[in-house]
């Protein structure tokens, strides 16, 4: 008997673990409807449900002219932006944590978002300084993955990239970087200064269905490949060494796993702005949730990163006009983590 | 698993170089050496996680060509430790260990799980977090962790760092065991005693190199412990097991010289020999019977003994040349049966230090006398004065 027990102990935690999964992705389109009915003109989640369904082949349902507009054109885009950027940062958030083994790594922790910064308020300050006149998106982007890869070749000597070195050349390449980008602040006229202080503090307003074209599909891969590798990222927990002599081929695929964030992380960015918090936090509390497993707790968090962001902003939206998202999820977010250090176990990661 | 010719370098450092040993299924092999020898950095060379120049084979395969999932099914590791980030249960660090028998997405075999935790008695606890359980369990499991990965070859680095006695020798009996199951063992072992109980054969890594390999009664002499560890050591028999027993000592740092022949038997010399040789003084013993604690001890200081047959009288012709090379005379503290055995060999007319009432001369000192009191009077004894009561080995009048 002891031993049936013994036996359906994994298995009940698998079914917990798909529980938590089809939950949370529940949750994620929920969260987007009631989102999406929330606004200057409220419209019923019935009618948000019918013209999203809409949208596909063979599905026509009736809905009011006005409302199925301000869906389309306004509401629609953010919500799915937000959605999208949110499952992003926590799942490559997550997935520094977990390559780091520290609770304080973020998805910028490779100096990702400090080079999208540059770029961005590179377009925006001074456009004839960024290269092959690259606009915005296109800017953020690149300067997130130079800054990643810099950070990722002056950790590396003969092949092997320590951790502990990628993550102080990480910290000390985003000074770096920050101080450029006050230098391009301190130059800048009031308007651009504006439109960069939003861009950095992260803003989902303006959002467009050609940044969620570009942006999807992109994070969509990337998570998938993150949760290909993530019972190699559970084995890598237990140190390089170990990993090393449990068969994962440790150099390999630290390098995939901080490619793909990078990709991640700044894909988010590009379209987003810097939005913080939602990479450190949100990974934090689904770990404490559904267990340390990456075959569990990265698809969880993605999730409900997603959810997260889409109510965050939301409410940005609600509560004034033009409030950055950002500041949201840091008002949020913040305490909600100084909660978990002061109450839960976070502490003893 | 064979290795020819290895050296690992850190930087610009070599840690050691031109390193061969093998290890044959069915074998534990120790790897003995001082603390920063390389015992660590050779087996995460064997077992990949290290680059080094040579050839390392593992069932006739280079190591460094094989993909880390193929190493892994050959060589499992129990690390000296491991850094638990993270809430992982025991049985889930245990699971990870059938990592590379695993396909992706698919689910690892509950079984040798199971039986893995069952063997390293861990199963009590396995549904607890492993960063809550004690430093003795958690090696524990990772002990139960490399028996999940199941390889025909098994690397033990410390399996006995920071384990109490009982756990210490079970560890070893399991390495012991799974060698008797056809499997190939190298362990790391710092303690020299236990290494000699359960190793077949051992092999010394020092000054960048190998400085000794045969079996452990073969490899562990004073001699080649002093080689490696630059200390002192006293080699002896285990009364129990009858394995090689190694013990450590401070250096010698006397600085007094001459020669001190002690007369003891049972034991009685026991305590005063380490401290004279200790002194620096160049030390004899005998003659005792062979196999007597006392020519054991002498033995194992590498102190020239006189023995004799058991239940044998010593005559004048045992003693001869190396009591009179003496420059002084310790008669240990012996029963009074050994005292009168010894009373014919026993010389007059040299400068003696007696200990206890059994012998015929007078007691210069009290049966249990500190080892520190009996040096000064050896000293004295020998510097040739009187003064301090040794005296000239004349019996003390009868009454």
């Amino acid at each position: 008997m002891a031993t049936d027990e013994a036996r359906a102990t994994p298995r009940a935690r698998r079914l917990r673990a798909r529980a938590w999964c089809v939950g949370l992705f529940v949750l994620l389109l929920a969260t987007v409807v009631g989102a999406a009915t929330v606004g200057p003109v409220r419209i019923e989640p019935a009618t948000v449900a019918a013209v999203a369904l809409n949208a596909l082949p063979w599905v026509d349902f009736q809905t009011p002219d006005v409302a199925r507009t301000i869906l389309r054109v306004v509401r629609f885009p953010r919500v799915v932006l937000a959605a999208v950027v949110g499952v992003a940062l926590a799942g490559a958030g997550t997935v520094m944590q977990g390559l780091f083994r520290n609770p304080m790594a973020d998805p910028s922790i490779i100096g990702v978002s400090s080079g999208a910064a540059l770029g961005a308020v590179g377009v925006i300050v001074a456009p004839f300084a960024v290269p092959f006149g690259m606009g915005l998106h296109l800017a953020a982007f690149a300067g997130a993955l130079a800054a990643g890869f810099g950070v990722y070749l002056i950790a590396t000597e003969n092949g092997h990239t320590p951790v502990a070195t990628l993550l102080l050349a990480g910290v000390a390449v985003q000074t770096l970087l920050g101080a450029a980008v006050s230098f391009l602040l301190v130059r800048a006229d009031d308007h651009s200064l504006r439109e960069a202080t939003y861009w950095l503090m992260g803003d989902l307003a303006g959002a467009t269905w050609g940044e969620i074209s570009a942006a999807l599909p992109a994070v969509v891969v990337c998570v998938l490949v993150l949760v290909y590798f993530a019972r190699d990222l559970n084995v890598l927990l237990l140190g390089e060494a170990d990993a090393g002599a449990l068969g994962v081929p440790v150099e390999r695929t630290k390098r995939v796993l901080l490619a793909v964030s990078a990709v991640l992380t700044g894909a988010a960015v590009a379209v987003a702005g810097v939005v913080g918090f939602v990479g450190l936090v949100v990974p934090h509390a689904m770990r404490l949730l559904v267990g340390p497993d990456h075959r569990v707790l990265l698809p969880a968090s993605a999730l409900a990163g997603g959810s997260f962001l889409v109510a965050a902003d939301t409410l940005a939206r609600t509560l004034a006009e033009g409030l950055p998202v950002g500041i949201v999820t840091a008002f949020v977010g913040v305490p909600f983590f100084l909660y978990l250090l002061v109450n839960r176990e976070v502490r003893s990661l | 698993m064979e290795i020819r010719n290895v050296s690992v370098r850190r930087g610009s450092e070599t840690v050691f170089s031109n390193v061969s040993l093998s290890a044959e299924r069915g074998e534990l092999l120790g790897i003995v050496g001082p603390n920063g020898a390389g015992k660590t950095t050779l087996l995460r060379a064997i077992n990949g996680t290290l680059d080094y120049e040579g050839r390392i084979t593992v069932g006739g395969d280079e190591i460094a060509g094989m993909s880390a999932r193929e190493r892994s099914r050959r060589v499992a590791t129990v690390p000296q430790e491991t850094a638990l980030s993270f809430d992982f249960t025991v049985r889930e660090v245990v699971a990870m260990g059938r990592h590379p028998h695993t396909a992706r997405f698919e689910r690892h075999d509950a079984d040798p799980v199971a039986a893995a935790l069952e063997r390293t008695d861990t199963a009590r606890f396995a549904d607890r977090p492993a960063s809550a359980v004690s430093g003795g369990e958690r090696k524990r499991v990772l002990v139960a962790r490399a028996l999940a990965q199941d390889a025909p070859l098994t690397l033990f680095d410390e399996p006995t760092g920071g384990l109490d006695v009982n756990h210490a020798v079970r560890a070893l009996e399991l390495a012991a065991e799974l060698a008797a199951e056809g499997r190939a063992v190298v362990a790391a072992i710092h303690d020299l005693s236990l290494a000699a109980r359960y190793c077949d054969r051992l092999v010394v890594l020092a000054d960048g190199g190998v400085c000794a390999s045969g079996t452990p009664p073969e490899v562990l002499t004073p001699e080649t412990v002093r080689r490696a560890f630059d200390a002192n050591a006293a080699v002896s028999r285990d009364p129990v097991t009858d394995s090689p027993l190694v013990t450590a000592l401070p250096e010698a740092s006397g600085e007094r010289a001459g020669r001190v022949h002690v007369f003891g038997g049972g034991g009685a010399a026991v305590r005063f020999l380490y401290p004279l040789v200790s002194a620096g003084f160049d030390v004899s013993v005998g003659p005792v019977p062979e196999g007597d604690r006392d020519a054991e001890a002498a033995d194992a200081l590498g102190c020239e003994t006189l023995t004799v047959p058991p239940f044998a009288s010593p005559g004048p012709d045992d003693t001869t040349g190396t009591v009179d090379a003496a420059d002084a005379v310790l008669l240990a503290p012996v029963e009074p049966a050994v005292a009168d055995t010894l009373a014919g060999v026993v010389p007059r007319g040299k400068p003696t230090v007696a200990l206890g009432e059994a012998w015929p001369m007078t007691a210069d000192l009290p049966r249990n006398a500190a080892p520190e009191s009996v040096i000064r009077a050896v000293a004295t004894a020998v510097n040739g004065t009187d003064a301090d009561g040794g005296n000239r080995g004349v019996p003390r009048p009868q009454d």
